[in-house]
């Protein structure tokens, strides 16, 4: 479903992605690993079309991303969990939930919107009261699981989750990991998921790619995954700080 | 040789600048032309740059108003043309020190604002997160505040301009020793409506440029925290320069005969 081919991008002289080839999908559930800086959230912004690459195509279904006419349209299908989580420091915690709902194509009743959001809110294990709070008022872990109900609030068929579990405690990690689990298998999503986190890599993924040198080190199903004989990716998974990976980047 | 070469290429970066900020205005323009829109967040605006700016605004008004009175009485008074203050009042008020002042410190108190704003969102990826959302950040947040502010600054002068007046003739009635009632009758008959209008149209531009020059460092601001603080001042020093320059050029074309 989506598929990136020979994708490049730098910054200056950073030459982040150097060829990045990836291919999702549909229905599935890929899991991106890689060292910090690595340009992982960088691949996932080019497919947004955030980020412009240099060279290369993406593809979702088959159309050129950067050929869409309706760009609305092409975007309503997404949903995004950046790594900051980015909300909305100006409107309450429910409206940044329903931001989708309250308006455009999607827009629905006020009533009928707010009653979502508080749905998303418990499936992201946050009580109602936090509806009318704002952002800044909210801890880091909360601002992430209101990060991820926003992305979740209209049902995408295609949604990203950039680092999801970061900052969390472990229960509501695993509270994290099964409900993206819950989001493929139940909603049929194709998701893409960064994580450093190997349970969530574990949990939540049908497929691993691992980003490394600006290219795609390692690419393949979870199972295979500490039958790997990549020892960037044996390096990875096991934590150790001996390995072909420097250490100091 | 040297210095040729700098001065080309300070050149054609202003140029540059100029031409980018111009695609700026332009797409804002497209896009307050088409759907959707969001009378909500031009509601804010509304109230942010134009209610909420009235104390300020009225207070540089009064006290300008004020100290002009002092000084043209002073000045007048060495050719004893004293009797002038409330004529001259008007007309500096009107058509140089209220539009000009409002535009100064809506620069400070607005552009600052929008700028330091929009700057933050864009550090912390709330821009990028309303283009994943299917919100046009220009439609979203540059619309509304360049609306607003082209709307309800010439309000913001209008209203500086009385109460400059107003601060004038409280000094000149209160301790010049002017007839109250001859004073407002020489300010009204003595403005012009070319006077009034320009006034306006100085305060419409005034207002586009400060929310514009906001925007637009806000949206291409640099990373982090200094980004933040660089597009801020970069935003209000050429929000105040433009305006002063724009000033200039339109006393030209209202006054020059
Ligand atoms: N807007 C930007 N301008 C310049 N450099 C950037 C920008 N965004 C990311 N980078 C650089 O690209 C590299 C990859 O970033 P990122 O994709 O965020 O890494 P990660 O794999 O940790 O998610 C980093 O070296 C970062 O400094
Ligand atoms: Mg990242």
């Amino acid at each position: 479903m989506i598929t990136l081919d020979n994708i490049h991008k730098s910054f200056g002289d950073n030459h982040v992605l150097r060829g990045v080839d990836l291919h999702v999908a549909r229905g599935t559930s890929m899991v991106i690993i890689g060292g910090s800086g690595t340009g992982k959230s960088i691949t996932i912004k080019t497919i947004l079309g955030l980020v412009a690459p240099e060279t290369g195509t993406i593809t979702v279904d088959g159309q050129d991303v950067s050929k869409t006419g309706d760009r609305d349209a092409f975007l309503a299908r997404f949903g995004m969990l950046f790594q900051g989580a980015a909300l909305f420091d100006s409107l309450p915690v429910w409206q940044n939930v329903a931001f989708r709902l309250l308006r455009g194509s999607l827009a629905r009743p006020k009533a009928e919107a707010h009653e979502i959001a508080i749905e998303k809110l418990r499936r992201v294990g946050l009580t109602p009261d936090v509806a009318d709070r704002l952002p800044a008022e909210l801890s880091g872990g909360m601002q992430k699981r209101v990060g991820l109900a926003r992305a979740i609030a209209a049902e995408p068929e295609i949604i990203f989750f950039d680092e999801p579990t970061t900052g969390l405690d472990p229960i509501m990690a695993g509270v994290i990991n099964d409900l993206i689990r819950e989001i493929v298998t139940e909603m049929g999503a194709t998701t893409m998921t960064i994580t450093h986190d190997m349970t969530s890599v574990r949990t939540i993924a049908d497929n691993v790619a691992m980003l490394h040198g600006g290219k795609i080190r390692w690419t393949g199903p979870v199972s295979d995954i500490d039958a790997a004989t990549d020892p960037y990716v044996d390096q990875f998974i096991h934590g150790r700080a001996e390995g072909p990976i420097e250490t100091v980047r | 040789m040297n210095w040729i070469a700098a001065l080309g290429r300070a050149t054609l970066g202003l140029l540059a600048a100029i031409g980018r900020v111009a695609m700026f205005f332009g797409t804002a323009v497209t896009h307050l032309l088409w759907p959707p829109f969001y009378p909500r967040e031009l509601a804010l605006s509304l109230l942010n740059i134009g209610w909420l700016s009235l104390p300020v605004v009225g207070l540089t008004a009064i006290f300008t108003g004020g100290a002009l009175a002092l000084q043209i009485y002073a000045g007048g008074a060495r050719f004893n043309a004293e009797a002038v203050v409330p004529q001259i009042v008007a007309i500096g008020m009107v058509r140089e020190l209220g539009p000009v002042l409002v535009g100064l410190m809506i620069a400070a108190r607005v552009t600052s604002s929008i700028a330091a704003e929009i700057a933050t969102m864009k550090v912390t990826e709330q821009i990028d997160a309303l283009v994943t959302l299917s919100t046009h950040p220009m439609k979203y947040l540059t619309v509304p505040r360049v609306l607003a502010a082209t709307l309800v600054v010439p309000l913001l002068v209008a209203v500086g301009d009385v109460i400059g007046i107003f601060g004038g003739y409280a000094v000149a009635t209160g301790t010049l020793g002017f007839n109250a009632a001859a004073y407002i009758q020489n300010t009204v008959d003595f403005l012009q409506m070319r006077d009034i209008t320009s006034s306006l149209v100085k305060g419409a531009v005034f207002g586009c440029i400060a929310a514009l020059m906001g925007c637009y460092f806000g949206m291409n601001s640099g990373r982090g925290a200094q980004g933040v603080g660089r597009a801020t001042k970069g935003s209000v020093e050429a929000a105040a320069v433009l305006i002063l320059a724009a000033n200039f050029v339109l006393t030209g074309v209202f006054f020059s005969v």
